[in-house]
């Protein structure tokens, strides 16, 4: 890439010297038209935006009452801290992430080393594993939610359950009538994990593609055992591809899990599938529309996302660049 | 000593086959991963044929235990989901259904089901929005994306990089976060449940995708063609319209594509900032359970005529699926 693009920087060098002057103002001219009116829009809706929470988070104000904003300091931060329910829901997030993104980690990687190998109509298979990804997730909540129904629902008589009473009401966390505490967030997971590790095996198995051959062939040549080869080749070779899925999946399990939890049980039951997006929807735009407080908490979930975003980004550049 | 051809591999080792690849282990070994990865397929595929097959199914069908692999298919979710009917009692159902022979398909449905079509359904309208809203956002995002890319690729803009960061990191904020806010400002200016409003909170969500894809696909067109055209008197300008536009033609419909899905299946803001006008059709399904005597069927019917499109475009553009998902980083 690099050798190709010095040349003609060179020319243009060269040739900007003939009509410098107009070349060099058209040029900024163009730039600005160009870029500013992205930029523009942009800091309008997301800038200011946030700039007018971080105002807000230090306020008392309902969106839906008809009160300026009263400033309150730090009271706001100082309540969502110490409220039990908010660190209830980042624990449930992290659960959340920990079980998804570890389980298609491993399913990803299985089934990326099985992609490797090229068979008539592998093309067909790679694109039809990616179908459940590009769906909205909230419809595909909901057809689960179909799946999952004890009485009429498929997943079950799949898995060879026929009498309903005796089966698990997975949304309910419940097992043949008894509660069984986190039988939904296992539900929630297993969706999760179907909808995105053919995505994490085709990242990974990309990665396994632009292993070079000679590096197998060295190590056959020297006996080394297929265990050491995964370790000391496979493995940190598609390394930085690992770590883009995981720090990916882990910015979408903030985000996109809303739409996935609230298809399939809107946070219940019982506050069990309460993940920070959907507290925070329910906090800002349910009931009393605090809006003040919510702001506030909404600041906190953004100081994690930036924080892992930024190491994310990071890992892209070098990705791309290596 | 033998000679090669007892002790070496059956075939000569070409560059195109990996040494320990061809004993006949190895490949006993490479049909049962084609077989294992084709079964995953088909497991993982499992849902979305239910969701199908529930769509064409009748009420009772349904909701029948165990549930039906075999039943008669109907259009009855369809009909239940588009339109909205009465029931018709006494004589007017009597004349109905002696009128029978006559009527369309939709109709038909209804009347055996003892109701009279009245109009279309309140989902119609959902699916116009979704429509409406997703080709205005992705027109101008495209747009806009377009003209940024190019000058990202091709020229040295101050702090190019940091730009780009803060381009690509809108999008990773959760919705709910940015909502808040825009929820507030969206009041003050009446936007609130607009299409004007929605299409430009998805096209700055989108702006990311479209500035990132569309850069990495005009950095791959040669600058020499550009630089050509101008020493032959066009303006920068007219390069850009006249070369690189034509180059990036299957770049520019990628990303188009990627964009309208992402809108399309949009649901947090939509959830949001719309309430009745602008209302989108993701937060509509998902709220139709159990009221006006929706059922199972017609959310499955929905479900699939707002699967189809994806289904289709996903098949267009499968050489470039990986690559839309991850802003560009994987070239596949």
């Amino acid at each position: 890439m690099s050798t190709s693009s010095a040349g003609p920087v060179d020319a243009q060098a060269a040739n900007s010297v003939v009509q410098k002057k107009r070349r060099t103002l058209s040029d900024r001219g163009l730039i600005n038209l160009f870029i500013w009116p992205t930029l523009i829009i942009l800091i309008a809706f997301n800038v200011f935006p946030l700039f007018y929470s971080l105002f807000l988070s230090f306020t008392d104000y309902s969106a839906i009452v008809n009160t300026a904003p009263e400033w309150v300091g730090f009271e706001n931060f100082e309540r969502v801290l110490a409220s039990e329910k908010l660190w209830e829901s980042f624990s449930i997030t992290g659960r959340y992430v920990f079980l998804s993104v570890t389980l298609e980690l491993v399913l990803g990687f299985t089934l990326a080393l099985f992609l490797r190998e090229q068979f008539a109509g592998s093309g067909i298979v790679t694109t039809l594993i990616l179908i459940p990804m590009m769906l909205s997730p909230v419809v595909v909540g909901l057809f689960w939610k179909l799946m999952y129904t004890p009485t009429f629902g498929y997943f079950n008589y799949l898995l060879g359950f026929s009498n309903p009473a005796a089966a698990p009401d997975w949304l309910a966390s419940r097992w043949a009538g008894e509660p069984m505490p986190g039988l939904a967030l296992w539900a929630v997971v297993l969706v999760d994990v179907w909808m995105w590790t053919p995505f994490v095996a085709l990242l990974i198995y990309s990665g396994l593609k632009a292993i070079p051959d000679y590096l197998y062939e060295a190590a056959v040549i020297d006996r080394a055992s297929s265990w050491f080869q995964f370790r000391r080749i496979t493995l940190p070779q598609v390394m930085p591809l690992l770590l883009i899925a995981v720090l990916f999946r882990t910015i979408e399990a903030f985000t996109k899990s809303f739409d996935l939890i609230m298809g399939m049980t809107g946070g219940g039951p019982a506050g069990q599938t309460e993940v920070v997006a959907i507290r925070l929807y329910q906090q800002a735009f349910l009931g009393q529309f605090q809006t003040g407080r919510s702001s506030a908490f909404a600041y906190m979930v953004l100081i994690i996302i930036i924080a892992i975003s930024n190491i994310y980004i990071r890992n892209l550049n070098k990705v791309k660049e290596g | 000593m033998s000679s090669f051809a007892e002790t070496g591999p059956r075939e000569p080792v070409t560059e195109g086959i990996r040494v320990d690849k061809v004993q006949p282990r190895a490949r006993l070994g490479k049909n049962i991963r084609a077989l294992i990865v084709v079964i995953v397929a088909i497991v993982l595929l499992v849902p979305v044929a239910v969701m199908a097959i529930t769509a064409f199914k009748s009420r009772s069908d349904v909701v029948s235990v165990p549930p039906k692999l075999f039943f008669e298919p109907t259009l009855e979710g369809f009909v239940f989901l588009l339109t909205e009917r009465s029931q018709l009692s006494g004589d007017a159902l009597d004349e109905a259904r002696a009128n029978i022979d006559n009527m369309g398909i939709f109709e038909r449905i209804a009347v055996e089901n003892g109701q009279r079509i009245n109009g279309p359904s309140d989902f119609a309208k959902r699916l116009t929005n979704s429509i409406i809203i997703a080709f205005g956002a992705t027109i101008a995002s495209v747009t806009l994306g377009l003209f940024a890319a190019y000058a990202f690729s091709r020229f040295d803009v101050p702090g190019a990089n940091d730009l780009l960061f803060f381009i690509l990191s809108g999008r990773m904020l959760p919705a709910v976060v940015v909502a808040i806010p825009i929820f507030l400002m969206y009041r003050q200016l009446g936007l609130h449940d607009t299409h004007a409003g929605m299409i430009l909170v998805y096209t700055v969500f989108n702006l990311s995708l479209t500035v990132w894809l569309l850069k990495g696909f005009i950095d791959e067109i040669p600058r020499e063609y550009e630089e050509a055209a101008m020493v032959d008197g066009y303006s920068r300008f007219q390069a850009f319209y006249k070369i690189v536009l034509p180059q990036t033609a299957t770049g520019i419909a990628a990303t188009t594509v990627f964009s309208l899905i992402f809108v399309w299946n949009e649901y947090a803001f939509a959830l949001m900032l719309t309430s009745q006008d602008a209302r989108t059709a993701p937060p509509a399904i998902a709220t139709m359970l159990g009221r006006g005597g929706i059922e199972w069927s017609a959310i499955a019917a929905g479900t699939l005529a707002f699967l189809i499109p994806v289904l289709i475009v996903i098949f267009v553009l499968r050489k470039h699926l990986l690559r839309g998902v991850t802003f560009g980083a994987i070239r596949q």
